[in-house]
């Protein structure tokens, strides 16, 4: 009775509907994660495909939607503006990144030494820009750094020195984006990167220390290899960030001086819901993410050549 | 032992360097908290005021009384916390039901679907804000809480850290119920969250958090004053060229400040939790 049941099963059931049985066998894993799917198909892969269709339109957000096959990717090339929010992009990314990917990887190996006195408290103050929201911090950069008589330059000419044009010149707006990005960032970093430094064992920089090695030796030779990982983390999130800056960029800078500190997504926006351009925005923000992921993968594929 | 004097004044020396660096990154990280707070309580004169004042000569609570009276502040934190707990409890019920789902159960097509919810993390909002905008006009959403609450509330991230931490959980606690009849809802709700609770809370703070500090999603969707959050009633207290409300806008920065920092001082170490948990065991 078994024997043919189980043999008249298998003949009866084609593969396909095995794999129905399957799927209908775990029905409640699919209810657990579609609310994912269902959110990620509306608003997700619904509005990218619309982009996309968006991006060979012209279309001012009303009215009719006109076909306008490449105008829009034809234009990019001449966005001066755009081009100069990418090459933004870059130059913070070199004028932060690399200081507040070192600064934390200091102070992580320093308050991870377990030699310091007050770790918690110094830990905590230099975590605390992180939770503080970047249109706060930004306004109270900007009266840190206000021309006449912000308290930066008002200290300077206490002390007899030139004061600084903090946000009106180009290369001094720049300075001051980037310090107010790492104000707000580099506790995060050295958080991630204290997670780290615990999951590497700590006898191996010893070791290089009793074998006679320095300490700033055994930093660069043993403790950076073994975070690369964490490093690379930071870094990515750091590129992704360089190029997305936007309440920073907003309250301190408007981002100018002339361009000066503008982003691709405050390009985008301004496209976008200045001039109601939605076509040629989303054509930008294309292009932008497809330099975006180039961007990573190519950090991605150094990281591993390296190794 | 010959060595020993100089050994020991070289490491004073360098904890005094190390004390040195640590004590004057602290100070650059509090600076702007304390001019914040001191512009907060300055008359207009005082905020530019040669010398400079960290306590207020002439202290004023004016400030804080006219971002409560004249800027509906009260309305505008109503505003913030209804959308940043919604998201949270939403977003929080759907990740690690996703997660939960990812960890204990074999399914067809689990590799691909997974691969899928890893990819999505990489599209930058840039990419979806335009045509997200355009959707929401045609569900009638603009203006409402509704695009800052919903559309992320079952996030890649969420999942991915949820799945990490029910992978840890001892199926027997779930074949158990099983053999009672329970339902395998039942036994999420009953069983699972209960045991994964430490991590919603960490989670739970992140994601707070990042509601409360947005910016670009209010800006976008929130259109009538009554309706802003309070990133955009700060912003909106810059006044046009040299007219800006400093005072004001300080005094509202630091209301801002105080319910994260309250739950960032109680939960400290569950928030370390949320924010390493992707960076280090992914």
């Amino acid at each position: 009775m078994n024997i043919k049941k189980l043999t008249k099963s298998n003949l009866n059931k084609p593969s396909s509907s095995s794999a129905w049985k399957q799927i209908k066998k775990s029905r409640w894993a699919y209810v657990f994660i579609s609310p994912f799917y269902i959110l990620f198909a509306i608003f997700g892969l619904y509005p990218m495909l619309l982009s996309l269709y968006l991006s060979f339109t012209r279309w001012k957000g009303v009215g009719e939607m006109a076909f306008a096959g490449l105008v829009n990717f034809a234009l990019i090339p001449q966005d001066r503006v755009f081009w100069q929010s990418m090459m933004n992009g870059v130059i913070l990314f070199m004028l932060y990144v690399p200081i507040m990917l070192f600064l934390a990887l200091a102070l992580a190996v320093i308050l991870n030494s377990g030699k310091i006195k007050g770790f918690r408290v110094f830990r905590t103050i230099i975590f605390l820009p992180f939770i503080t929201n970047m249109v706060a911090a930004g306004f109270s950069f900007r009266i840190l750094l206000e021309k006449q008589n912000g308290l930066m330059n008002m200290l300077l000419r206490i002390f007899g020195l030139p004061t600084i044009p903090w946000l009106e010149n180009i290369w001094w707006a720049r300075v001051s984006l980037s310090l107010l990005i790492i104000w707000a960032w580099l506790g995060y970093n050295m958080v991630i990167m204290l997670a780290g430094l615990q999951t590497i064992p700590r006898d191996l920089s010893e070791a290089a220390l009793v074998d006679g090695a320095t300490p700033i030796q055994a930093f660069f030779r043993v403790t950076v290899p073994l975070m690369r990982p964490v490093i690379l983390f930071c870094l990515i999130t750091s590129t992704i960030g360089s190029f997305g800056l936007f309440p920073e960029v907003m309250t301190l800078t408007m981002g100018g001086p002339v361009n000066a500190t503008i982003t691709p997504l405050i390009r985008i926006y301004g496209v976008a819901f200045g001039s109601y351009q939605f076509g040629y925005a989303s054509a930008l923000a294309y292009t932008f993410f497809a330099m975006i992921f180039l961007l990573t993968v190519i950090q991605f594929r150094l990281n591993r050549e390296q190794v | 032992m010959k060595r020993k004097p100089f050994q020991n004044i070289k490491s004073r020396i360098i904890s005094f360097l190390l004390y040195l660096v640590l004590t004057s990154i602290s100070a650059f990280m509090v600076l702007p908290f304390v001019w914040m707070l001191s512009t907060s309580f300055k008359l207009p004169p005082d905020i530019f005021g040669f010398p400079p004042q960290i306590i207020p000569r002439n202290f004023t609570w004016d400030n804080y009384l006219f971002v409560f009276q004249e800027r509906n502040l009260i309305r505008i934190l109503f505003n913030t916390f209804t959308i940043s707990s919604l998201f949270t409890l939403l977003s929080l019920f759907f990740t690690s039901m996703g997660g939960y789902g990812f960890a204990k159960f074999e399914f067809p097509m689990k590799k691909i679907l997974f691969s899928l919810l890893l990819a999505t993390m990489i599209i930058p909002g840039a990419v979806m804000m335009v045509p997200t905008f355009v959707i929401m006009r045609e569900l009638g959403w603009v203006d409402t809480f509704l695009p800052l609450i919903v559309p992320g509330a079952a996030n890649a991230f969420g999942i991915f850290f949820f799945r990490q931490y029910t992978s840890t959980i001892n199926d027997e606690l779930m074949d158990a119920a099983r053999v009672d009849g329970a339902s395998e809802f039942r036994i999420f709700i009953r069983i699972i969250m209960p045991i994964i609770s430490p991590g919603m809370i960490s989670l739970g703070l992140i994601f707070f958090m990042a509601s409360w500090n947005n910016y670009l999603g209010p800006l976008i969707y929130l259109k009538s004053p009554s309706n802003w959050t309070i990133t955009l009633a700060i912003n909106a207290l810059i006044g046009g060229a040299g007219l800006t409300y400093w005072g004001p806008q300080m005094a509202m920065s630091v209301i801002s400040l105080i319910p994260l920092l309250i739950i960032f001082l109680v939960f400290q170490k569950r928030f370390a939790e949320g924010i390493t948990a992707g960076a280090v065991k992914g």
